[in-house]
């Protein structure tokens, strides 16, 4: 899943062909922007992903699902490459409920990688990065290191 | 058993749309409380033959606030729930296998209510993941 010029990993390719074929196609993710050691993601607002039918709010399990997509991203744009990973515990904070039939953004954040754990956090916001709706930290394993 | 116990129907009537969509269902009660499931599948799939850690934290979520619903109504009571936080421990990757969530209410207080969900497949007692997640209510009154 790397760029066909630089080698590089890269998290639109991935999000486009693999995550579109599992859960991440199914509620509808797509990719919006990334960085060397960020991503961000978008979650399109959707009926079927409401948690409220009376307000129509998105309900929190797409948000986790994007933060964690968008935090797992994260790892392998600081690393230049993909590495098989898992997470390992991921917390999300809300501030509040997403606006109505607004798209959520989620932009996840690698802020250091060892040999076996890579440290990440981020923030879902619905268009102001500066009023986000919740807040995540988490952490990921590297699989490819064998267990001593 | 109370008059105000609800029972699977009651419970699935009140699962939201994204539950429906994630193909979640009510596979049964344990002291009153709903056991939350859903089949494997390309829905939740995340690297190829294992669940998804977003899918599997919807359905611990799904499990809590499932739990405090029920026990809620059991009450006879009302309330407006709003999260204010979960966090989830994976201890195993889902294999290709149904997934069970239940969500235990360590707290059910006036304003705040502590769950803890816990989530396993073939065998009860190998949990794959775990939730804690807290909750803030609005009772009407």
């Amino acid at each position: 899943m790397s760029d066909a010029r630089t080698g590089e990993f890269d998290p639109r390719l991935f999000t486009e062909t693999i995550s579109s074929h599992g859960h991440g196609g199914h509620i509808g993710l797509e990719y919006h922007d990334h960085g060397v050691g960020w991503v961000e993601l978008k979650l399109p607002w959707r009926e079927e992903l409401v948690g409220d039918s009376e307000t129509g709010i998105l309900a929190s399990g797409p948000i986790i699902s994007m933060m964690d997509n968008a935090t797992s991203l994260s790892v392998w744009t600081k690393l230049g490459t993909f590495r098989p990973q898992v997470t390992l515990d991921l917390r999300v904070d809300y501030m509040r409920a997403a606006k109505p039939k607004a798209t959520v953004y989620g932009r996840g954040e690698c802020y250091q990688i060892k040999r076996s754990i890579a440290f990440v956090r981020g923030i879902a916001h619905d268009g102001d990065p500066d009023d986000p709706v919740a807040h995540v930290a988490g952490t990921f394993i590297n699989l490819d290191v064998s267990a001593s | 058993m109370t008059e105000h116990d609800p029972d699977i129907e009651s419970i699935v009537a009140m699962l939201p749309p994204f539950a429906h969509h994630m193909g979640m269902t009510v596979t049964g009660l344990e002291d009153g409380l709903p056991v939350i499931s859903y089949d494997f599948g390309p829905g939740v799939t995340g690297r190829p033959g294992f669940l998804h850690g977003g899918a599997l934290s919807g359905l611990l979520e799904v499990a809590a606030y499932s739990a405090l619903r029920a026990r809620i109504a059991q009450d006879g009571a009302k309330a407006q729930l709003k999260p204010v936080n979960v966090t989830v421990d994976f201890m195993r990757g889902g294999r290709q296998h149904r997934t069970f969530a239940l969500g235990k209410i360590t707290r059910l207080g006036q304003r705040v209510a502590n769950v803890e969900s816990v989530a396993w497949q073939l065998d009860r007692h190998k949990i794959i993941a775990a939730a804690r997640l807290n909750f803030l209510l609005k009772r009407e009154v």
